[in-house]
C-alpha cells in the first residue's frame, strides 16, 4: 500500500479526467457526453479518497465529499436522461447540433 | 515492487484502457459497456485503498444505477448497433492537443508539489464512524448537507417525472397526423367535444 506514492494515484486520476474531457470535446451525441461527465466525476472522487487516505487520515472529510458527489451525480444523470428522452420525443434525434432552438 | 504495487498498476491500466475505449468507440452500446468496466475498475481501486464502504457505494450506485439508466436511455432513443459519426479531423487534432497539453501541465504540477501528510495514523473508514459523523450535529457533523441532498434527490425525482412525462393533449389542438385542411368542418357532435367551454369553430 505505502509503496505507491500519492503522485501515482493522482496521475491516474488526471489521465481519467482528461480522457473524459477528450470525450466531451469529440462526441456529438448527448448520451456519450453524459458518459464522459461520469468519467470526470469519478476521477474527482479518486482524488478525494486518495487525499483523505494519504494526507488527512485522521478524519473522514474526503469520504463524505465522495458520498455527496456520488449522490448528486446520480440525481444529475437521472435529470439529464429525462431531458434526453423529452428531447428525443420532440426532435427524433439526440445529436447536440440538432437542439439549436435556444441558440443566440 | 511487491504484489500491492502490481495490483495498483494493473487496476490503473484497466481503468484507463476501458475509459479510452469508451470515449473512442463508434458504437454507443459498446461505449456504455466500456464505461461499466471502467467504473468497476474504479471500485477496485477503492477496494485497493481499503475504503470498502465507498467501493460498495460505487458499485451499487454507478454500476447498478447510472449505467443501467444510460443503457435504458440508449434503448429508448436509438438503435444500439448504429454507428455514431466520427469527429472531423480538425476537431480531433485540436481536442487531442488540448487534452495532451492539460495532462502534461497537471502532471508537471503534481510532480513538483511537495505533499505533506498531517498525521501518520492509518485511515479507518468504518461504516459506523461514517454513519455517526454523517448524522452528527456537532462541529464536524454532516447533518445539514445530508438533509440538503435528501431534498435535492426528492426535487430531482419529481423533476424527472415531470420532464419525461408525455405532455397531455392540449385542449384545442389537433391529434397527430391531422392537418387543419383535412378535417371536415363541424362533423363532431357538440356533446363529445374535447373542451366543452370552447365552441367547435374555435377548435378547428
Amino acid at each position: 500500500m505505502n509503496t505507491i506514492p500519492l503522485t501515482h494515484i493522482l496521475f491516474v486520476s488526471t489521465a481519467l479526467f482528461f480522457i473524459g474531457m477528450y470525450g466531451l470535446f469529440t462526441r456529438r451525441n448527448i448520451i456519450t457526453m453524459l458518459m464522459s461527465i461520469e468519467l470526470i466525476l469519478n476521477s474527482v472522487n479518486i482524488n478525494f479518497i486518495a487525499f483523505n487516505k494519504y494526507l488527512h487520515p485522521a478524519n473522514l472529510d474526503g469520504v463524505f465529499f465522495t458520498i455527496f458527489i456520488i449522490a448528486i451525480a446520480a440525481a444529475e444523470a437521472a435529470v439529464a436522461i429525462a431531458i434526453i428522452i423529452n428531447l428525443y420525443r420532440n426532435h427524433k434525434s439526440i445529436d447536440i447540433e440538432d437542439a439549436a432552438e435556444m441558440k443566440y | 515492487m511487491n504484489a500491492s504495487a502490481i495490483i495498483f498498476y494493473i487496476l490503473s491500466a484497466f481503468i484507463l484502457g476501458a475509459a479510452l475505449l469508451s470515449v473512442t468507440t463508434t458504437k454507443i452500446f459498446r461505449a456504455a459497456i466500456w464505461l461499466l468496466f471502467s467504473l468497476i475498475g474504479v471500485a477496485g481501486l477503492y477496494f485497493w485503498m481499503q475504503v470498502e464502504f465507498i467501493a460498495a457505494v460505487q458499485i451499487v450506485v454507478y454500476v447498478g444505477g447510472i449505467v443501467v439508466l444510460i443503457i435504458f436511455s440508449i434503448f429508448l432513443t436509438q438503435q444500439s448497433g448504429s454507428e455514431m459519426i466520427r469527429p472531423g479531423k480538425k476537431q480531433l487534432i485540436i481536442s487531442l492537443l488540448a487534452v495532451l497539453f492539460g495532462t502534461a501541465f497537471t502532471y508537471n504540477l503534481i510532480q513538483h508539489y511537495q505533499f505533506t501528510p498531517t498525521s501518520s495514523k492509518p485511515l479507518a473508514a468504518n461504516v459506523s464512524d461514517i454513519g455517526l459523523q454523517m448524522l452528527s450535529t456537532t462541529e464536524h457533523g454532516f447533518v445539514l448537507p445530508f438533509e440538503v441532498v435528501s431534498m435535492l434527490l426528492l426535487a430531482s425525482m419529481i423533476g424527472c417525472i415531470v420532464i419525461a412525462m408525455k405532455a397531455p393533449a392540449v385542449p384545442g389542438s389537433l391529434p397527430e397526423g391531422f392537418e387543419k385542411d383535412e378535417l371536415p368542418p363541424l362533423q363532431l357532435p357538440k356533446n363529445i367535444l374535447v373542451n366543452p367551454v370552447q365552441p367547435a369553430e374555435e377548435i378547428m
